[in-house]
């Protein structure tokens, strides 16, 4: 062989040729024997390819701009990179152009059809609301309308009730 | 009367109390679903104020729920190393959470088929085991489960990419479900490559049981889905589902032929193995697994009574070097020591065995 193949996560020469089947798309790994070894490929209980080719996939420049920061978490790309998770929920938004593309490799689809957290969101929308209105209660106190603040008061009390919270006040 | 890590470790585990299965060649179901709280960083990223929080609004949470309201609260930190092990031999705690910071911790129900795990990888890894081929069961308990956290829990969801998870893998359904399968007619026609293949091209995923190389000890694998994100559970469940009845029924066929093309194979495989475990007196941990799922094969066939694979199935668990270590009440075993208790073991329960009965074998 004229160039022997290269490891994909490092410059060695490649010994472990890997090819697996996701989603009728062919993919392949080539990797030299440490790491393989640091990879987990040797150890099938652990190891999992999607994870590979996630961090195969982001090794050569990442498309997102280097100084791109998770503003809840201050994770950057290269933390991305180097671990293949993420640092928190927000980061989802941070590093979508990142994500993006590595999701139609990785699953079935790139829209979540399955199960939603209903109780939740509900719970979400109500305490939003309720802050939003609070907000609104306080500026029509300050400014003296109270007719305002009378109805903004009553819908509060609905929300709560509808929360299912008790008024601390 | 309490529940401790002891006790429980004493006790049968639902993989090892396989009573009146309904299909032989799936030994355990298992479903797991990965969450996270909104507005926290992931555990690996997390300070340990922040893991310290998370546990404590995430183990409130778990304990009001219906089915691990008297569970076990084991913070992980207060595990010694052999109670981590036996714990992940027994498949209710993760390699990763046995290894992992301060702050992380599992609840385990008492039937100790149901455990979540707090701070593994995920804020919450909730997870249903269930003896046999029960899939459709074991998703809907873990539904019910995962419902009533919600309830207490704020979840970090987007509605385009779903529950989001520290890794993209887990990403979208958050649902990891698996099969443990006895093969050994497949492994021993040499088919189980092409079932490999074949499986993965399917979005579905085959590893050995506890990982000890591709050519999984006592031909038990696990299989499991690939992809969470764009399917359903219901969607997911359901292609396992059959894609798990036709292995089935590729492994009785070559249980069929294997009996028909070569009658003396099997029956002297078998035999040998039986033997072995009832006179060997140096036995490791994977040739234990080997001659155990021969055996088992032979109840399946009818060599032994049916009664026989319960034992068998709490074997492959007790034949673990965790448990090996546990059962000597010693703090630690050389691994030639290890090889001797164990084959003890095995020789006084293989001398409660019936003798094999080889006459025309019948399946199932």
């Amino acid at each position: 062989m004229a160039s022997p193949l290269k490891c994909d996560l490092c410059s060695n020469q490649a010994t472990v040729h890997l090819t697996q089947i996701v989603n009728h798309k062919v993919h392949k790994v080539d990797l030299c024997e440490s790491c393989a070894q640091a990879k987990g490929v040797t150890d099938p209980s652990g190891f999992s390819l999607a994870d590979l080719l996630l961090k195969a996939s982001l090794n050569p420049e990442p498309s997102a701009p280097s100084g791109l920061n998770c503003k809840q978490c201050g994770y950057t790309p290269d933390d991305f990179k180097k671990s293949g998770r993420f640092g928190c929920p927000q980061c989802y938004e941070t590093f979508s152009n990142l994500l993006e593309p590595m999701l139609n490799n990785m699953h079935k689809g790139t829209a979540h059809t399955g199960k939603i957290p209903e109780r939740a969101l509900e719970r979400k929308t109500l305490h939003d609301r309720l802050h939003k209105l609070e907000t609104e209660l306080d500026d029509a106190i300050k400014s003296e309308r109270y007719e305002d603040a009378a109805k903004f008061r009553d819908e509060i009390s609905q929300v709560r009730d509808a929360a299912g919270i008790t008024p601390t006040l | 009367m309490s529940l401790t890590v002891d006790s429980l470790i004493s006790s049968p585990a639902e993989l090892t109390d396989n009573r009146a299965s309904n299909c032989a060649v799936v030994l355990m179901t298992r479903i797991r679903l990965a969450r996270n709280l909104a507005n926290h960083s992931f555990p690996g990223r997390a300070n340990e104020a922040e893991r310290q929080e998370v546990l404590e609004i995430c183990q409130g949470a778990v304990l009001k729920t219906r089915p691990l309201k008297r569970g076990l609260l084991v913070a992980v930190k207060e595990l010694n190393p052999l109670q981590r092990q036996i714990l992940v031999e027994r498949h209710l705690i993760s390699r990763e959470l046995s290894e992992s910071k301060s702050g992380s911790a599992a609840v385990i129900n008492k039937d100790r088929n149901v455990s979540v795990m707090i701070n593994e990888e995920d804020h919450l890894r909730i997870q249903v085991l269930r003896n046999g081929f029960q899939l459709k069961k074991a998703w809907t308990t873990i539904n019910n489960l995962d419902s009533a956290l919600e309830k207490e829990l704020d979840y970090a969801f987007s509605a385009e990419l779903g529950y989001l998870t520290a890794c993209p893998t887990n990403l979208g359904t958050g649902l990891r479900a698996s099969a443990m399968m006895h093969l050994p007619a497949l492994v021993i026609a040499g088919q189980m490559e092409k079932v490999v293949r074949a499986v993965n091209q399917l979005g579905m995923v085959v590893r050995g049981l506890f990982g000890e190389g591709s050519d999984a000890s006592g031909s038990i694998f696990q299989i499991s889905n690939q992809t969470t994100l764009g399917e359903s559970e219901k969607d997911i469940v359901n292609r396992l589902q059959s894609v798990l009845e036709s292995i089935v029924e590729h492994e009785l066929n070559a249980r069929a032929k294997l009996l028909e093309d070569e009658p003396a194979k099997l029956p002297d495989k078998v035999g040998r193995a039986f033997g072995i475990l009832s006179h060997g007196h140096v036995i490791s941990s994977s040739e234990a697994m080997n001659l155990l799922s021969l055996v088992r094969l032979g109840v399946d066939v009818g060599y032994f009574p049916e009664s026989h694979r319960v034992t068998i199935d709490r074997l492959f668990i007790e034949a673990q070097p965790g448990h090996i270590l546990f059962g000597s009440g010693k703090a630690e075993l050389k691994s030639d020591e290890r090889d001797r208790l164990r084959a003890d073991g095995l020789r006084s329960e293989f001398a409660k065995f019936s003798t094999p009965g080889y006459q025309s074998p019948g399946l199932n």
